[in-house]
C-alpha cells in the first residue's frame, strides 16, 4: 500500500514540476532539490526527506504537457515517488519509462491527500475511499525499455549484440 | 488505403513498403538536434558505454546538430560549464554542424535548422526540445525526444520502438484580414483542440491557406503543435518549400520530398476558414485558455516581448516595425525584441527595423530564447504581467509563479506595447 502525498489538477506543466530557471542543473543526482520549487511547502516535504519511498503523487490529464526537459522525470525519480495521472504527455511518459520513473495512467482516478492506494496490475484501489479504478497498460513498445530497466542498458545491449562483442 | 505524410516518411525511413497507426517503427534518423540539453545527453550517452569494450562515438557525426540558445550568453558559471563542456564534445566528436553563441551564425535552434538547409523534406528529425515540431513546415518528421533518448540516437541511429501516430489533418481556407495571420490561426486551433486534444497524434496542415503561407508561417504551425499535445506539426512540401530551401536556406542539391496520398487515412478532419478570424489571445495560464482580443483589451500590461522560435522570424519583426514606426512605447511598459538568428538580426539592421524599435524605446536583445523559458533575462516581477510572441503561458514559464504571461502575435504586441494595454491592431495601432 501506498500513501498520496501531493495531488495536482489538469495540464500540469514541467514548468511546474521542474522550474526553468534550474535547467542549468542536468545531472539526477542534482535535480531532486527543485522538484516542484515553486510550491515551497511540498518542496520542503520532499527536501527534508519525509515522503517516503514509493508514495504517490496523483496527477490530473495532461500530466508533464510542455518541455522535453528529462530533469522533470529525475526530480521525481529521486525520491522514488509513484505518478498516478488520469493521462500524461508524450514526451514525459517515454522519458519516465526511459529514466525508470514509476507511472501510472488510470483515467478516472479520484485521491486525496492522505489516502491509501494499492497498485495492481490491471487497477488502482482506494482503500481510504473503498473505490477501484481501471489502468491502461503502458504502450507496448515501451514494454521492452521497462523490462530491461530502462533506456541506456536496453542501448547498451542492443549496441553489444550489433557490434558482435 | 494510402498514407498520410508521417506514415510515408516512417516506412521510407524504417525500409517497409507501408506502415499504418499502431505499428512500432525503428526509423533511421536523419538530423539530431540538441541545445545546451546536450551536457545532460553527453553524459547520458557515455553511460552507455560504461563497462564495454566499445569506444563511445557518434553514430554520424554530420547528423548530429547542436545549438546553443537557451541561455546565451551564459548567466551563470553552471550554465559557461555546461557549454565549455559540450565544446569540448563537439571537437572531439568532430561535429560540424554546431552554432556557438556569435553574432555570424548564432540563434535560436528551430530557425538555424531551416536557415541553414539541415532540415530536408521527407526526412525524420529529432530535437531534445519540445518545440523541434517546427521542422514539420519543410515537410519532415520533426518531433522532441528527452535527453537519454537522444543518447540513444548518438548511439544508433534510429529511435528505438517508435509508435505510429494518427494524424489528424487540418485544412485551412480564406484569407488573412490585415493584422491577422498564423500566430491567431494556431492560437485559435489550440484553443478548440484544447491543451491535450492532439496529444499521440500528427497535426497535418493542408488547404489554400496553407499553400499560399510562407514557410515562415508554416514554421509558427508547426512550432505550436505541441501546444495542443502534438507528437508533430507537418505540411507537405511543396513549391514554396522548394523556393525557401533554394533561396532563404542555401541548398542546391535535390530534395526527396514525399507527399500523403489522396486516399490517406485520418483520425479525423477539421476545417477552418480563416476568413472572418480577429486577433487571438492565450491567456494566464494554459496555452488553451484563448480568446478573441476583444475579450483582454485594455488588460494592463508591463513587459512585451518580440521574438522565441515562434515569433522571431523576419516577417515577425517586419510586422512589429510598421506598428511602431514613428511611434513610442508606453512609458509604463518595457519592450524587449529578440530576432531569431544572427542572420535575421542582420536583415532586420538592414532594412532599419532596428533603429525604428531602439527610436520607439524597445530593447534589441541578441538571438536566443531569451525570457520566454524565465532563465535569465526579461524576468517578470510579482504581479507584473507580460504579453509576448513566445510559444507558452504556464504559472513561472517566465520565471516568476506571481506573474501571469499573454500570448499574441507580433501586430497585438507591437500595437499593445503604444497603448501600454492589450489592444487591437486593426484599431488600436495605428
Amino acid at each position: 500500500m501506498a500513501t498520496v502525498v501531493y495531488t495536482v489538477g489538469d495540464d500540469i506543466s514541467t514548468d511546474v514540476i521542474y522550474p526553468g530557471r534550474y535547467m542549468a542543473t542536468v545531472l539526477p543526482t542534482e535535480t531532486p532539490q527543485f522538484a516542484f520549487a515553486d510550491d515551497a511547502a511540498f518542496n520542503a516535504q520532499l527536501k527534508a526527506h519525509a515522503v517516503s519511498a514509493g508514495s504517490v503523487l496523483v496527477g490530473g490529464k495532461n500530466f508533464g504537457c510542455g518541455s522535453s526537459r528529462e530533469q522533470a522525470v529525475s526530480c521525481l525519480n529521486g525520491h522514488e515517488l509513484t505518478i498516478v495521472a488520469r493521462g500524461f504527455a508524450r514526451i514525459f511518459l517515454q522519458n519516465a519509462i526511459n529514466l525508470g520513473l514509476r507511472v501510472v495512467v488510470c483515467p478516472t482516478i479520484v485521491a486525496a491527500v492522505g489516502d491509501d492506494l494499492t497498485i495492481a496490475a490491471t487497477e488502482v484501489v482506494n482503500e481510504t475511499k473503498g473505490q477501484r479504478f481501471p489502468i491502461v497498460p503502458l504502450p507496448q513498445s515501451r514494454q521492452a525499455i521497462i523490462d530491461a530497466g530502462g533506456l541506456i542498458p536496453f542501448t547498451r545491449q542492443r549496441l553489444l549484440v550489433e557490434k558482435g562483442s | 488505403m494510402g498514407m498520410t505524410l508521417v506514415e510515408k516518411i516512417l516506412a521510407r525511413a524504417s525500409d517497409r513498403p507501408r506502415v499504418a497507426v499502431g505499428d512500432v517503427v525503428e526509423p533511421r534518423v536523419d538530423l539530431a538536434m540538441s541545445h545546451e540539453n546536450a551536457a545532460l545527453v553527453i553524459n547520458q550517452f557515455l553511460e552507455i558505454y560504461a563497462g564495454t569494450p566499445l569506444p563511445a562515438n557518434l553514430w554520424d557525426p554530420h547528423k548530429v546538430a547542436i545549438i546553443f540558445d537557451h541561455r546565451v550568453p551564459a548567466e551563470s558559471p553552471k550554465t559557461a560549464s555546461n557549454q565549455k563542456k559540450i565544446r569540448a564534445f563537439v571537437a572531439a566528436q568532430r561535429i560540424r554542424r554546431f552554432h556557438d553563441i556569435r553574432g555570424d551564425v548564432g540563434g535560436i535552434c528551430h530557425q538555424i535548422l531551416p536557415e541553414s538547409g539541415y532540415v530536408r523534406p521527407g526526412t525524420v528529425v529529432v530535437g531534445t526540445d519540445s518545440h523541434t515540431t517546427s521542422h514539420g513546415a519543410l515537410g519532415a518528421f520533426a518531433f522532441g525526444i528527452g535527453a537519454t533518448e537522444m543518447a540513444s540516437v548518438w548511439a544508433l541511429g534510429t529511435v528505438l520502438n517508435v509508435e505510429v501516430p494518427p494524424t489528424i489533418k487540418i485544412e485551412v481556407r480564406g484569407r488573412f484580414r490585415p493584422h491577422v495571420g498564423p500566430k491567431d490561426l494556431i492560437l485559435h486551433l489550440i484553443g478548440q483542440l484544447t491543451a491535450e486534444g492532439a496529444n499521440f497524434r500528427v497535426l497535418e496542415y493542408h488547404g489554400e491557406t496553407v499553400r499560399a503561407m510562407s514557410t515562415s508561417g508554416r514554421l509558427v504551425l508547426c512550432n505550436m503543435a505541441v501546444e495542443a499535445g502534438a507528437t508533430a506539426g507537418a505540411v507537405p512540401a511543396d513549391a514554396e518549400t522548394t523556393r525557401y530551401l533554394r533561396e532563404e536556406a542555401g541548398v542546391t542539391e535535390p530534395t526527396d520530398a514525399v507527399g500523403p496520398d489522396a486516399d490517406a487515412a485520418y483520425d479525423r478532419v477539421i476545417q477552418l476558414d480563416v476568413s472572418d478570424l480577429g486577433p487571438q489571445i492565450a491567456c494566464p495560464h494554459t496555452v488553451d485558455n484563448v480568446k478573441p482580443i476583444a475579450a483582454v483589451a485594455g488588460t494592463k500590461i508591463d513587459q512585451v516581448v518580440i521574438g522565441s522560435c515562434t515569433n522571431g522570424r523576419l516577417d515577425d519583426l517586419a510586422a512589429a516595425a510598421g506598428i511602431l514606426d514613428g511611434r513610442k512605447v508606453a512609458p509604463s511598459t518595457r519592450m524587449l525584441i529578440f530576432p531569431a538568428s544572427a542572420k535575421i538580426y542582420q536583415q532586420a539592421l538592414d532594412r532599419g527595423y532596428v533603429a525604428t524599435f531602439m527610436r520607439a524605446g524597445a530593447v534589441v536583445m541578441n538571438s536566443g530564447c531569451g525570457p520566454c523559458l524565465g532563465v535569465h533575462e526579461g524576468a517578470l516581477g510579482d504581479g507584473e504581467v507580460a504579453l509576448s510572441t513566445t510559444n507558452r503561458n504556464f504559472k513561472g514559464r517566465m520565471g516568476n509563479p506571481n506573474s501571469e504571461v499573454y500570448l499574441c502575435s507580433p501586430a497585438v504586441a507591437a500595437a499593445s506595447a503604444v497603448a501600454g494595454v492589450i489592444t487591437d491592431p486593426r484599431t488600436g495601432g495605428n
